[in-house]
């Protein structure tokens, strides 16, 4: 069988639908530990006007969108053998570093739409949640190098 | 009450002739959208049913599970049972003829736009609790039939413009039904947490804590329904690729003869 019969994996789209499943996971992960579980902010801050609101309700949406879109994607993926673990790996790490990046400097401190945890001083918590997103980050960006030469190789 | 009896003669009558014509196809029509049919059905003559009146009627609680489970959950049974295509093959030719010129026409087109069904069922909610009327629905009873019935409706055409499976030639683009879907889904959120955060409706006669629940039931209820629907949507987006999958299978078979 020649070479060209075999399946070429499809790295763009592995690497798609791994960012897409990383912001949802991370999104849905901070949800349920610290809003329900832990339960360090509640279901709506006191002081959210009808924007605050809005976008909360945009990103929530997104969140949920993007797990699905990206479940389809990954999934006609493997169908068609087209699937590169290690890059979906990859990005999953990348998404989820990304949005909890997002979510502490952009949502938590330039919109204000709530707190990590309704304590003063608040920065350790500010510190603490966008220095693991800097972790994630940082993990996704070595494994992404890892795959890449990996694939380079074959 | 004589209109709420009608409403449930409605359902019953409608699933009698969905049955008829899947007995009619059975041997070719998928088995799960005969099952999507009964569960929908299933679950609008539960939040029909008269314990389910009266708990909707007694607290806001029970009015808000009865809301999800007629305007959400319902339709999406209803919806992902594929109805339209189920009566094409069973109609006779003419009458066959006349639903699908029915479904093109401009006031069928304009009603089942994504933008005027979202319209429709999100829309109505914002008017529903953060205006008065919320009591004089809740007080008068050929109203409160009126919001069942519109729940209904509306919540079937929301999920028909945007996920239903039924052929629909006229319906926009996947991208411009996403969008639609999105911001509703966005906005429902938007309006539960603004309720929970107010205490609306300002009329219901509930405690303030009944209302929050009620709230909470609305955001985390409406995910559910958003979940399966935006699975119909992504399933029925992605089946040409599930197609092409066997592209590659027979492709192989076809070239078999020319390597060897």
């Amino acid at each position: 069988m020649s070479a060209f019969e075999q399946p070429r994996v499809n790295t763009r789209a592995t690497l798609q639908s791994g960012l897409l499943i990383g912001i949802g996971l991370m999104a849905a992960i901070d949800e349920i530990v610290f809003h329900q579980l832990l339960a360090w902010h509640h279901f709506v801050d006191a002081r959210s006007g009808a924007f605050a609101l809005f976008s909360d309700g945009l990103l929530h949406a997104g969140e949920l969108l993007f797990l699905v879109a990206g479940a389809f994607i990954a999934r006609s993926l493997l169908q068609a053998q087209q699937f590169a673990p290690r890059h979906f790996k990859a990005a999953l790490l990348l998404g989820a570093g990304g949005f909890q990046i997002f979510d502490g400097v952009v949502d938590h401190k330039i919109l204000g739409l709530h707190q990590v945890r309704y304590v003063d001083p608040v920065w350790p918590y500010d510190v603490a949640w966008i220095g693991a997103g800097l972790l994630i980050l940082v993990a996704g960006m070595l494994a992404l190098r890892n795959a890449r030469r990996h694939s380079a190789d074959q | 009450m004589i209109g709420h009896a009608l409403l449930v003669v409605a359902v019953c009558a409608a699933t009698l002739a969905y049955g008829r014509a899947w007995y009619a196809c059975r041997n070719e029509w998928p088995l799960r959208r005969g099952l999507s049919w009964l569960a929908g059905a299933a679950l609008a003559l539960i939040a029909l049913s008269p314990a389910m009146m009266h708990f909707g009627h007694a607290r806001i609680e029970g009015h808000m599970i009865q809301h999800l489970m007629l305007g959400m959950y319902a339709p999406v049974g209803l919806v992902l049972a594929a109805p339209v295509t189920l009566a094409l093959r069973v109609l006779p030719q003419r009458a066959g003829r006349t639903l699908v010129r029915l479904l093109a026409s401009l006031p069928v087109r304009t009603l089942a736009h994504p933008v005027s069904a979202a319209l429709l069922d999100i829309g109505a909610m914002f008017v529903l609790y953060l205006t008065p009327l919320y009591g004089f629905m809740h007080d008068t009873p050929w109203a409160g039939t009126l919001l069942h019935l519109h729940f209904l409706l509306a919540g079937c055409l929301f999920v028909w413009s945007i996920a239903g499976p039924d052929p629909a030639p006229h319906r926009p683009g996947p991208r411009l039904r996403l969008l639609v879907f999105f911001l509703a889904m966005a906005l429902h959120g938007a309006l539960s947490k603004y309720i929970y955060l107010h205490g609306y409706p300002l009329d219901s006669a509930s405690t303030l804590e009944q209302r929050r629940l009620a709230a909470e039931l609305m955001y985390y209820g409406g995910d559910l329904a958003a979940i399966a629907m935006a699975i119909a949507f992504f399933a029925a987006l992605f089946k040409p690729c599930g197609t092409a999958r066997h592209a590659g299978p027979n492709r192989k078979t076809n070239q078999a003869p020319n390597h060897s």
